[in-house]
């Protein structure tokens, strides 16, 4: 993307007004979109964006300037605009020369998108339009959408590291209106993937829609769900994202260090059930949050975050782990080049346990079944969160019953944790964007079947 | 670089030039220029400074769509969009109401005469807003000793330029300036964190009230100081105004027409009804000066108006674009938003309700208890805008006899937004315009259910 020599005259110019550290990151994206809905394809889309942006830290201080212009001027008009804006007049730090360091993907893309026919990606839309429309007269309304994109990144920084990846993901999503006695009910379905079109070897676009028109009608048939505290058996892969939100976001070390994490200070204590081992995997291959490297160029990792209930590590990008003298987890990520990275998650998830689903089910006298969770919300400092539920069911005697609509899940991440009762041996995992003081990125996240003791759910039942 | 001083408008006529005999091309050209500074514990954490260029193409051949869009004005990235854009809408169904604004579409209305930009801003030198965020910082902890940190803090400003150009000579460019501070205040000891957000916003840098925006942190903060789960029940509520905003942001999506048409709205089929308490008068007025969304064009090059959506409780009209108008035989509205990397969908820019007449201290007085939500959570996944169906965590106080009494946390609120709107008991005098497309203002909803233990 931009010449060796280029970098290193750039990061030069970033630490010519004094410094600690300097980093050029570059990024070239492409990206397809394709819409349809009732009937129709709405809309093809296509979207390029390149750019680097220039970051100088000098002691608690970051500047950064970001620039379109991948010309040795525009690499340096942003050095200097990064430079002014941590300037300490002094000297910089030594810049060591750049070494090219070659990574390995945690998937090889077998089929890039871009090689794709268009008239392909059309196809599965109305390939998922068909069946879901077929799962019944009730399903009044559907949307497809597809989308792929292509980020090729490049790192450089004064330490001498010079690193590329090259991240290829693909996404699908189907959204279903059902009508019938109780009105109008959605049911959505997305999964992503970080793969090539060989998605759909693996993901027919037909088995996305039914999922998503099944979710639609069985919200038709669901009366409002009960409010009150309740036992709450998560299925296989539905409840990630409580754990990521509710836990995961706590275990960030800028929000740690910020005194802004219930989990701060708690390394080496017991905090969740001895149930629960939960990890942040940014190498696991073909999940929407794998990468080789990070967006400052430390290569993805398994990190162990709760080893059998008892909180292990944080997760660290680069500026705050040079900050303790270690080394970053590979989690420092920005959404595009125009923003600053910090502390995100990637690939998060509960390790399975050894249980039965069945049995987890079998030994609830009563309680909620979740069968996916909408979007969620977390106040970190305090550790208490929300969560909508798209798909739920009673749990009656031991047997799911009857499906329940329009509930939120509330709790306390800390409380949840040390909650968790049973873990299953099945385990599944959901993609999302996750959103960040502004930033969005993919990630995953995953758990088995499991459940907790006793949530509260506020429902619309009278 | 060399295109600094180019017209944006002169590159989206440019743009617009390129269509072909029978294709219809429109430009939507954006530029940027945007300051944010993070402080932490007195010390300035990140100052980054950007600019960005960005050109949307939207292309339509025999009534078929294609769009392609690139984060760069060269011009030959513009000419690759162009021949992606035209490559796009071959794969497009024909559809009859998609097309470009005529200028019919233009017929009897006149932009309004807004001053949006305040070239006082770009003088502002970066050590003045280093020192605003850090004193909104400072503030913040001044403001009440029972604050032990601030989680983050900062101040952000934005000089965004926009242009739209389309080869049936539809013309339209725009500038406004923001900027505002914020901080995020947390408060209490040992064990217990409660959290509480203030901030200040204005066009330029002296509209900015510092002290305002910490002491409001604070407040936020420190109010919730020994909140519990209480007990279930059904009661009254009083949303702040910053909730008001968010309701009013759900309603809004609702009214839109890009909504009605697909059927993801609880007001399909409901026009000319009744649906909402006779206080409640609902409008979208872009052309008002003090709301932060006012602007005199939208997305596609149409002068902005007043809409009246909900008057005196009847469901009045809703919001379009030249697309859902043209579906729903009717014109638009001048309501079409847009980034340059999507077509045009439908929304509201100065969303707000006539305010009552009473002040949030009488409303208070009013009831013998409610429940005043402070923040909500999870408004977006517990909100189903095709039921109605309204479940969302809140955190807040009990009110008491005309005071706030008790906090309380861990709770969700829950009923439809059908009978949240007529629900509606009291709307407050206290108007106040807030980013984010609406106004908010004290409101009195007289029955919600309220779970807790």
């Amino acid at each position: 993307m931009i010449e060796e020599s280029v970098l290193q005259r750039t990061l030069h110019r970033a630490l010519a007004r004094g410094g600690d550290f300097a980093e050029v990151f570059a990024e070239d994206r492409r990206s397809s979109n394709a819409t349809f809905d009732d009937g129709k394809v709405e809309e093809l889309r296509s979207g390029r964006e390149r750019g680097a942006g220039v970051r100088v830290v000098r002691g608690e201080t970051t500047g950064y300037a970001h620039t379109a212009d991948l010309s040795e001027s525009g690499l340096g008009e942003a050095a200097e605009a990064a430079a002014a804006a941590a300037s300490s007049g002094g000297a910089g730090a030594t810049i060591v020369p750049l070494t090219r360091r070659p990574n390995t993907p945690p998937h090889d893309v077998k089929v890039l998108p871009e090689d794709v026919e268009k008239a392909r990606k059309v196809e599965m839309l109305t390939r998922a339009d068909e069946a879901a429309r077929a799962v019944g007269d009730s399903v009044r309304q559907v949307s497809v959408s597809y989308a792929d994109g292509r980020r090729r990144i490049l790192v450089a920084n004064s330490d001498g590291l010079l690193t590329e990846d090259d991240q290829v993901r693909t996404r699908f999503m189907v959204n279903c209106v059902a009508v019938g006695d109780t009105g109008m009910q959605t049911g959505l379905e997305a999964p992503g993937f970080t793969v090539g079109f060989e998605y759909f070897d693996e993901h027919a676009p037909e088995e996305t829609a039914r999922i998503a028109a099944a979710r639609a009608l069985s919200k038709l048939n669901a009366r409002p769900a009960p409010s009150g505290k309740v036992p709450v058996v998560l299925k296989r892969g539905a409840g990630g994202v409580l754990f990521h939100e509710a836990c995961g976001h706590g275990l960030e070390a800028d929000l740690v260090g910020r005194d802004a994490s219930v989990f701060r200070g708690r390394v080496g204590e017991q905090v969740a059930s001895p149930l629960v081992t939960l990890v942040d995997d940014g190498g696991l291959a073909r999940e929407w949050g794998a990468y080789a490297i990070d967006d400052e160029g430390a290569p993805a990792q398994r990190n162990v975050l709760i080893r059998d209930g008892v909180l292990t590590d944080y997760m660290w990008d680069l500026v705050r782990a040079r900050k303790e003298g270690r080394a970053s987890t590979g989690n420092g990520r920005r959404e595009t080049y125009q923003h600053l990275p910090m502390v995100r998650m990637t690939n998060t998830f509960l390790e399975a346990g050894t249980e039965d689903p069945d049995d987890i089910i079998r030994r609830t006298p009563y309680g909620l079944y979740c069968v996916a969770l909408g979007g969620g919300q977390v106040n970190t400092a305090t550790g208490d969160f929300v969560f909508g539920i798209t798909e739920a069911y009673m749990i009656e005697d031991g047997q799911i019953t009857e499906p329940v609509r329009g509930a939120q899940l509330i709790g306390n991440g800390p409380e949840t944790l040390l909650g968790v009762d049973a873990v299953g041996n099945d385990f599944d995992t959901w993609a999302g964007t996750c959103g960040k003081d502004g930033q969005g990125v993919p990630v995953s996240s995953g758990q088995p079947t499991l459940r907790i003791r006793e949530l509260t759910v506020g429902g619309t039942a009278a | 670089m060399t295109r600094r001083s180019e017209d944006l408008l002169e590159i989206a006529r440019r743009v617009a030039s390129m269509a072909r005999a029978g294709e219809q091309v429109e430009a939507y050209v954006l530029r940027s220029r945007d300051t944010d500074v993070q402080v932490f514990g007195g010390e300035v954490e990140s100052l980054a400074v950007a600019e960005v260029d960005g050109v949307g193409v939207r292309l339509l051949l025999d009534h078929r769509q294609g769009y392609a869009w690139a984060g760069s004005l060269d011009a030959d990235v513009i000419a690759e969009t162009v021949a992606e854009a035209r490559d796009n809408a071959g794969f497009g169904t024909r559809d009859e109401a998609l097309g470009l604004a005529e200028p019919s579409d233009l017929a009897g209305v006149t932009a309004p005469d807004l001053d949006l930009w305040r070239d006082a801003l770009l003088a502002v030198p970066a050590e003045e807003k280093v020192a605003l965020a850090l004193e909104v910082e400072a503030a913040t902890r001044r403001a009440d000793p029972r604050v032990r940190g601030v989680e983050s803090a900062g101040y952000s400003d934005g000089a965004v330029e926009v242009a739209v150009a389309s080869s049936l000579g539809i013309e339209a460019s725009a500038r406004r300036t923001v900027c505002s501070v914020a901080s995020f205040a947390m408060a209490g000891e040992g064990e217990e964190t409660q959290t509480g957000y203030g901030f200040s916003v204005g066009r330029t840098f002296g509209d900015l009230d510092v002290a305002a925006a910490g002491r409001d942190a604070a407040e936020r903060s420190t109010r919730l100081l020994g909140a519990r789960q209480p007990a279930s029940r059904r009661l009254p509520v009083v949303l702040d105004p910053l909730v008001t905003r968010s309701f009013l942001g759900l309603l809004g999506s609702a009214l839109s027409g890009e909504a009605m048409l697909k059927g993801r709205s609880m007001f399909v089929g409901r026009a000319g009804e009744e649906v909402a308490a006779a206080n409640v008068t609902l409008v979208d007025d872009p052309t008002l000066p003090d709301a932060f969304g006012a602007a005199t064009h939208d997305g596609e090059g149409i002068p902005t108006r007043r809409v009246e959506l909900i008057v005196g409780g009847r469901l009045q009209g809703f919001l379009h674009n030249v697309y859902t108008a043209r579906r729903s035989s009717t014109r638009t509205t001048g309501s079409a938003m847009r980034g340059f990397k999507s077509t045009p969908s439908v929304g509201a820019r100065a969303l707000h309700l006539l305010p009552g007449a009473k002040s949030p201290g009488e409303i208070l007085a009013s009831v013998p208890e409610a429940l005043y939500v402070q923040s909500v959570s999870g408004l977006h996944s517990g909100t189903d805008p095709v039921s109605g169906d309204f479940s969302v965590g809140a955190e807040g106080l009990i009110v008491r006899d005309g005071a706030f009494a008790e906090p309380v946390r861990e709770v969700t609120i829950a009923s439809t937004l059908q009978r949240m709107l007529l629900d509606v008991a009291e709307v407050g005098a206290d108007l106040t315009w807030l980013p984010g497309g609406a106004a908010g203002m004290t409101l009195l909803l007289s029955d919600m259910t309220m779970s807790g233990s």
